[in-house]
């Protein structure tokens, strides 16, 4: 699975998990109202009125697969550069004032997306709905605070990757899995591009790609339509739209050769095994896989009771862990893999075949309706506990519209995944597990010398 | 590790909570609910969505472990959900994915934890699970031997992250003959020795209605909870709770260790003594920690992430445990910057015991504290753990509300006394893992205790 998002925060380090966007069986999941500004931005309003208190966010259709070559990490350091101010809010004010206010807020990036979001009492959502349009345009940079920044941005990726041996081979892995399409890049940067980053790339990325036209609003929690609105019209609608280049996604060559990964290194306590495939998303490929797709992770991988997890870990003994993943949110080629990590006595090979062998019995011998059915049903019910929060849905629906997904697909989702089959399972998993192209990584300790 | 001392921390100050506003949300509303059994568990109702959720806490977490069998109050978090009474391991796990029931429990070091999240169309058999749990773990040999490999495995994983060597070594020589200075999960040695008899009795010793508390929050009502806290909790026993541990000195107060280790960062975790939950000037405390790390803004990210790029994160909070009260801090930053960013750290310090903040940062700090509450409440999970956390501190039902004036009535004239009362920067304890340059360690890393 490719890191889904990297943020600005450090101590509020908010990674998002939005695996569920679903809800109650038969009912609508997030029920939200949405209409667009005459500049083109889409306004979404998700009520939730418990608490007095609001979440709000812009999503901009921009992330880290939008960069040109030799630039990676600009997406991210940009969202990094847009609290370093404006003429009306000047460096370190924004995050200032809205603390000052009671809220908090931070921002992150994806591949296909980057977002900024506050959470604050709902009496203070015109407050940061005014600074974040005015730093929707009006971003000034000044070059001292940029190469600080820059250093900061090093260090996170000194933080998160540097000094982590599972990190450092996903990226590799990443790196291997996709041929041409830009996910491959590393989201935060490699070190000497970002070290080559200025102010000038930067303002370039922000005046191509921040314009209303390009950006979804979302606000849930203590607000309604209604009231939201007149704010949308005062503050967003009165940035002029501008013309926003199309994102151009390079074709992915079909895949024919494994590969394999391998990285040791002296922090790896002990060896551990992925293996993924390029899989379809809802705007790549077979679309029709994708929720086949994910009943069959389940199935095959999602927990204590899945087969896998049974078989190696409970009864063969092979495995400390195993299961089984699949993506389907992004734009470009998702992925579908296993991973595991072996037994003390086993080898990662053993493992490695076991876990093939598992494999090859589920193509031969198909899935049990029954296990389709009981993974359907949990994956439903599960989808409860998703509206359970202000937060989660703004972040689950936001993220579906910013790549392209519409709420009427979103809110369909219970009755979707309600009426995935067996065969459909079967066929998903023919279509994608029976390529070639997978690519295999594996974490080795490496024996200080 | 760290993640989950910052929560502790964060509820541990506490703050408000605000009572509705003109905006019409509705309120959050605290009731004491008393089952007829006489098990008191606070309750916010919410009927918006089909989910009820709880949270209990016992006394007794990892400092209560015996010498030589530390780990034990981690894998019995990690067991209690693997079989009980009539079901197996398999069995237990399937009822609960078939019905999406989360239930969980964790150890932490002075407290013992569980929480279950269900649909109400589920709560009787939820309950019911966690009281099979809590009453008749199996403890099978086949889950104890598997999670015990787990468990093994990850101490093995953690034991190379800079990050966890950091944090042991600063808790082994700050606490040398305390049990806070052991690893919290254990060794590879001592989660080995562990049997199921040393399980059991934990369980039963812990797992008392004494010093239990419970809360909930959901699409359940007072009498329905009565009923389940009953028929759940009724047949725990009513034994005195575990002593808590023994109050702790600080050693190695004010030295700087490095551990070597080939990493391009180092990391590195500092820490004095602090101030007790219950201690009258606590909410000088939160005022001031907030203005020293409370994240964006604040002295430390301003210093030394803003202004010099050093970091990409520098953090502080309160950690009042039993035993002992700390104030600990961490921050990563290349090796050739170490020195630089822990002379920095000191300096920050020394400046706001002697100085104190100013009023615009305690105006800010007031109205975030104040403010920021709410942020924290809007899922279910959160909000029992509040209810629990009010309970253990034994705060009146009303103390939301009373919260703010508290905070607010804090004067500058107790800012400045209590800046001097928390901070002291030759006091602070550094560790630091990696290869930092020009940074010179005054003590010798003390050995793991057996």
């Amino acid at each position: 699975m490719r890191f889904p998002a990297i943020g600005r925060g450090a101590l509020f380090l908010a990674l998002f998990c939005i695996l569920i966007s679903g809800g109650p069986a038969g009912a609508k999941v997030y029920e939200p109202e949405s209409f667009t500004l005459p500049n083109g931005m889409q306004v979404v309003a998700i009520t939730d009125q418990r608490v007095p208190v609001v979440t709000h966010m812009v999503w901009y259709k921009v992330g880290g697969a939008d960069e040109a070559p030799g630039e990676t990490g600009l997406a991210h350091f940009l969202e990094h550069l847009l609290f370093k101010g404006t003429e009306k809010v000047p460096s370190g004010e924004f995050s200032r004032i809205v603390s000052r206010n009671g809220g908090q807020g931070n921002a992150f990036t994806g591949y296909d997306y980057t977002a900024y979001f506050q959470t604050i009492a709902s009496d203070k959502l015109p407050l940061v709905m005014e600074m974040e349009a005015d730093r929707m345009t009006n971003l000034t940079l000044d070059e001292d605070e940029v190469a600080a920044e820059r250093q900061v941005v090093l260090e996170e990726r000194r933080s998160r990757v540097d000094n982590s041996p599972a990190a450092l081979l996903s990226e590799r892995t990443n790196a291997a899995l996709y041929l041409n399409y830009p996910y491959r890049r590393p989201l935060i940067g490699w070190a000497h591009e970002i070290e080559a980053l200025t102010r000038e790339n930067a303002l370039a990325f922000y005046r191509k790609w921040y314009a209303p036209n390009n950006a979804i609003l979302v606000v849930a929690g203590d607000i309604t339509m209604e009231r939201l609105m007149p704010l949308a019209e005062k503050y967003y609608g009165v940035i002029p739209a501008r013309p926003v280049p199309e994102r151009v996604r390079p074709a992915e060559p079909e895949q024919i050769a494994a590969r394999r990964v391998e990285l040791a290194h002296p922090l790896a306590a002990q060896e551990s095994w992925t293996r993924r495939w390029l899989a379809p998303s809802r705007f790549w490929g077979e679309s029709r896989h994708v929720l086949p797709l994910a009943v069959l992770a389940e199935v095959i991988g999602g927990g204590s009771t899945s087969r896998l997890y049974k078989k190696l870990v409970i009864e063969q003994k092979i495995a400390l862990s195993v299961g089984a993943f699949s993506g389907g949110g992004d734009i470009g080629p998702s992925t579908f893999g296993f991973y595991g990590v072996p037994a003390e006595g086993h080898s990662v090979e053993e493992l490695e075949k076991a876990i093939e062998t598992e494999l090859q019995a589920i193509l031969r011998d198909g899935v049990d309706p029954a296990e389709v059915a009981r993974a359907v049903k949990s994956m439903k019910a599960s989808a409860v506990y998703a509206r359970d929060s202000v937060t989660a849905p703004a972040h689950a629906v936001g993220q579906a519209l910013a790549v392209g997904r519409t709420i009427e697909q979103i809110e369909n989702w219970p009755e979707e995944v309600g009426a995935v089959t067996a065969e459909q399972v079967m066929e998903a998993a023919h279509a994608i597990l029976t390529k070639p192209g997978h690519v295999t990584s594996i974490l080795r300790p490496k024996p200080a010398s | 590790m760290t993640k989950m001392l910052l929560r502790c921390a964060v509820f541990a100050l506490g703050t408000l909570l605000v009572l509705g506003h003109a905006g019409g949300a509705e309120a959050i509303e605290i009731r004491r609910v008393v089952s007829p059994g006489g098990i008191e568990a606070w309750l916010v109702e919410d009927h918006k969505n089909p989910i009820i959720t709880l949270s209990a806490s016992f006394k007794g977490g990892a400092a209560a472990d015996p010498d030589g069998k530390e780990g034990l109050a981690d894998m019995v978090a990690a067991l209690l959900d693997e079989g009980a009474g009539p079901y197996d391991s398999e069995a237990f796990r399937r009822q609960l994915e078939d019905r999406v029931i989360g239930l969980g429990f964790s150890a932490g070091r002075d407290g013992f934890s569980a929480r279950l999240q269900t649909l109400t169309e589920n709560s009787d058999t939820a309950f019911e699970l966690l009281r099979l749990a809590m009453t008749e773990p199996r403890f099978d040999p086949e889950p104890v031997e598997r999670i015990r490999a787990q468990i093994v495995s990850s101490l093995k994983r953690s034991a190379t992250r800079p990050q966890t060597i950091a944090s042991r070594t600063w808790w082994r020589a700050a606490f040398p003959d305390h049990p806070y200075g052991r690893p919290d999960s254990g060794t590879v040695d001592s989660v080995g020795r562990i049997t199921v008899t040393d399980m059991k009795g934990f369980a039963g010793r812990v797992l008392t209605r004494d010093q239990m508390e419970i809360g909930v929050v959901g699409d359940i009502d007072p009498e329905r909870l009565g009923l389940l806290l009953d028929r759940t909790f009724g047949a725990l026993p009513d034994t005195p709770a575990p002593t808590t541990p023994e109050a702790a000195q600080l050693s190695a107060v004010g030295e700087t260790f490095v551990v070597e280790q080939a990493v391009p960062q180092s990391v590195v975790v500092f820490g004095h003594r602090g101030i007790p939950r219950d201690d009258p000037d606590r909410f000088a405390a939160a005022i001031l920690m907030e203005i020293m790390a409370g994240g964006f803004g604040s002295r430390l990210t301003e210093e030394i992430r803003e202004k010099r790029g050093l970091t990409y994160g520098i953090y502080a909070f309160s950690l009042p445990l039993d035993g002992a009260q700390m104030v600990m801090g961490g921050v990563s930053t290349r090796n050739d910057k170490v020195a630089e960013t822990v002379r920095l750290v000191r300096e920050i310090w020394a400046g706001m015991a002697e100085n104190g903040p100013t009023e615009q940062e305690v105006r800010d700090a007031k109205t975030y504290i104040n403010g920021s509450f709410p942020m924290q409440l809007t899922s279910s999970a959160p909000i029992a753990g509040m209810l629990v956390s009010l309970q253990r501190d034994k705060r009146p039902l009303d103390y939301l509300e009373k919260r703010p004036e508290l905070i607010d009535s804090v004067t500058m004239e107790d800012l400045r006394r209590v800046a001097k009362r928390l901070f002291h920067a030759d006091e602070l304890t550094f560790v630091v893992v990696g290869q930092p340059k020009d940074l010179k360690a005054t003590a010798p890393v003390p050995e793991p205790r057996s």
